[in-house]
């Protein structure tokens, strides 16, 4: 298991490699569909929020306000990634995030990106919603809630230990193209 | 606000942090089937403590919570209209108390106006029945295992897929692996072969309805489930598609009438937090027994 704590370093990701299981600990971002296309078309980070060696959950949580009024995150696993594949490469590189936590991995232009800035993707257990979000320890901020609406918006959150694996790495390997080409031939031999 | 109301509430709860039996046998089977100290082993115990987190603190068991849909049955007669306004309140307040995810948006806006309630949402589908009882069950399916949806018409060139079972059974492998692990796999198939393109989605998904251990009436379609079940497994796509024994936990499958020109096989992907709950309910609307 390695441990990382955001902000993330290039060498740090560089180390890592398809198939490492990883822990995240620190401060990450969510954003999904609505961010990442508010992004790429230009718009702006809100202020406070640098993604500088950062890193994007793919996620929509469910917060809900305590009676003292403090959000709490009660449920929070990824979100379908390929969604973003139109626009993470550039996101990552624009504002210098060096790894993505979502789920079901990523198209041929957001492998390439990785490779070349150094950027990773870590796989979280899909609808393991319960078990992530024990590992979120605090909601520090939320940004575009009016905007975007509560999953769609970005919610900036401290983790600790939050479990994901390595499944595209910045050396151009992809556990998903591996096992997409697997089972093709696989189910080839079974027709 | 009335016992339906509360019921309705109490169904969505359970349905959003409780795993059917049936569901929750089969991630303890896929379990065992993974190798000790590989990625998916791993994934599959995160997914049975999450199973357990969910229940023990009411929770979503996963924060997608998804499309809600209600399958009534009811005696002739039944006040339908007076359901469904009811329903469309509970599934609100359902929402309020952090059972569901404020998950419907306004297709035309974009605006998520957080009660989860707008049009077609809940679906809410009816069906008369000659016992004098009211049964709800309920299916909450997320969007993840919903985009990996597919119908495929028949014949299919590049499948080499004909108007036969054997055809059926090869565009269907075809999907499982399109949806690779991004349905959050192991899943479980929903298929209807036949209807028209509306109706073939609609009957796949009242397969959900379904326990996985029950048995097929019809055995040609039994033995293609069990056929499709054990070929699927030996793809390699395992839990998320890190690799491993189990790609699907289970296959159930239907067929229904379609004309002579078109020939659908429309294929519903259920992800492993496989939402389905129902109870059988009182005549005040109160929950008499649940039916999973």
């Amino acid at each position: 298991m390695t441990n990382l704590t955001t902000p993330l370093t290039e060498e740090q990701v560089r180390s890592l490699k398809v198939g490492d299981p990883a822990s995240i600990s620190g401060v990450i971002f969510t954003g999904r569909d609505a961010v990442h296309k508010y992004l790429y078309e230009g718009g702006e980070l809100p202020e406070g929020v640098c993604l500088e060696g950062g890193v994007i959950y793919h996620c929509g949580p469910v917060v809900v306000k305590d009676d003292k009024g403090v959000w709490r995150v009660t449920a929070a696993g990824p979100t379908t990634s390929i969604r973003e594949e139109p626009y993470q490469a550039d996101i990552m590189k624009k504002f210098g995030v060096r790894g993505v936590i979502g789920k079901g991995g990523m198209g041929a232009k957001t492998l390439d990106g990785c490779n070349e800035n150094g950027n990773v993707y870590l796989h979280a257990i899909g609808g393991a919603a319960q078990v992530l979000a024990e590992h979120i320890v605090k909601v520090r901020n939320v940004y575009f809630l009016e905007e975007f609406g509560s999953p769609e918006a970005i919610w900036e959150l401290e983790v600790d230990q939050f479990p994901a694996v390595v499944t595209m790495d910045s050396h151009g390997q992809s556990l998903h193209d591996k096992v997409a080409a697997d089972s093709q031939a696989a189910l080839e031999d079974n027709l | 606000m009335g016992e339906l109301f509360e019921s309705i509430i109490e169904i969505v709860r359970r349905t959003s942090s409780e795993i059917p039996k049936d569901v929750g046998q089969g991630i303890i089977d896929a379990l065992e089937a993974e190798k000790k100290g590989t990625i998916a082993e791993s994934a599959l115990k995160i997914i049975e403590r999450n199973i357990e987190l969910a229940q023990e603190k009411s929770q979503p068991l996963c924060q997608d919570t998804g499309s809600v849909l209600f399958y009534v049955d009811c005696p002739i007669g039944y006040d339908q209209i007076s359901f469904e306004e009811t329903a469309r309140r509970a599934v609100t307040e359902a929402t309020n108390r952090g059972y569901l995810r404020q998950n419907s948006v306004d297709s035309l806006t974009g605006k998520n106006d957080g009660t989860n309630v707008g049009p077609g949402a809940p679906a809410i589908h009816f069906h008369q029945h000659q016992a004098d009882h009211v049964e709800v069950r309920m299916i909450l399916k997320g969007g993840g295992c919903e985009n990996v949806g597919a119908q495929y018409s028949l014949p299919n060139t590049q499948l080499k897929a004909n108007r036969d079972l054997e055809g059926c059974r090869k565009v269907i492998l075809d999907a499982v692996v399109q949806a690779q692990g991004k349905g959050c796999g192991p899943g479980i198939l929903g298929i209807c072969i036949g209807g028209d393109r509306a109706t073939g989605y609609e009957h796949s998904k009242i397969q959900f309805l379904r326990k996985l251990d029950d048995q097929n009436e019809n055995p040609e379609l039994a033995e293609l489930e069990e056929n499709i079940l054990t070929t699927a497994n030996k793809l390699g796509i395992g839990p998320m598609g890190f690799g491993g024994n189990t790609t699907l936990l289970g296959v159930k499958i239907c067929a229904a009438n379609r004309v002579p020109a078109s020939f659908f096989v429309s294929i519903s992907y259920m992800c492993w937090a496989f939402r389905r709950h129902g109870a059988e309910l009182e005549r005040g609307g109160k929950i008499k027994e649940w039916l999973y």
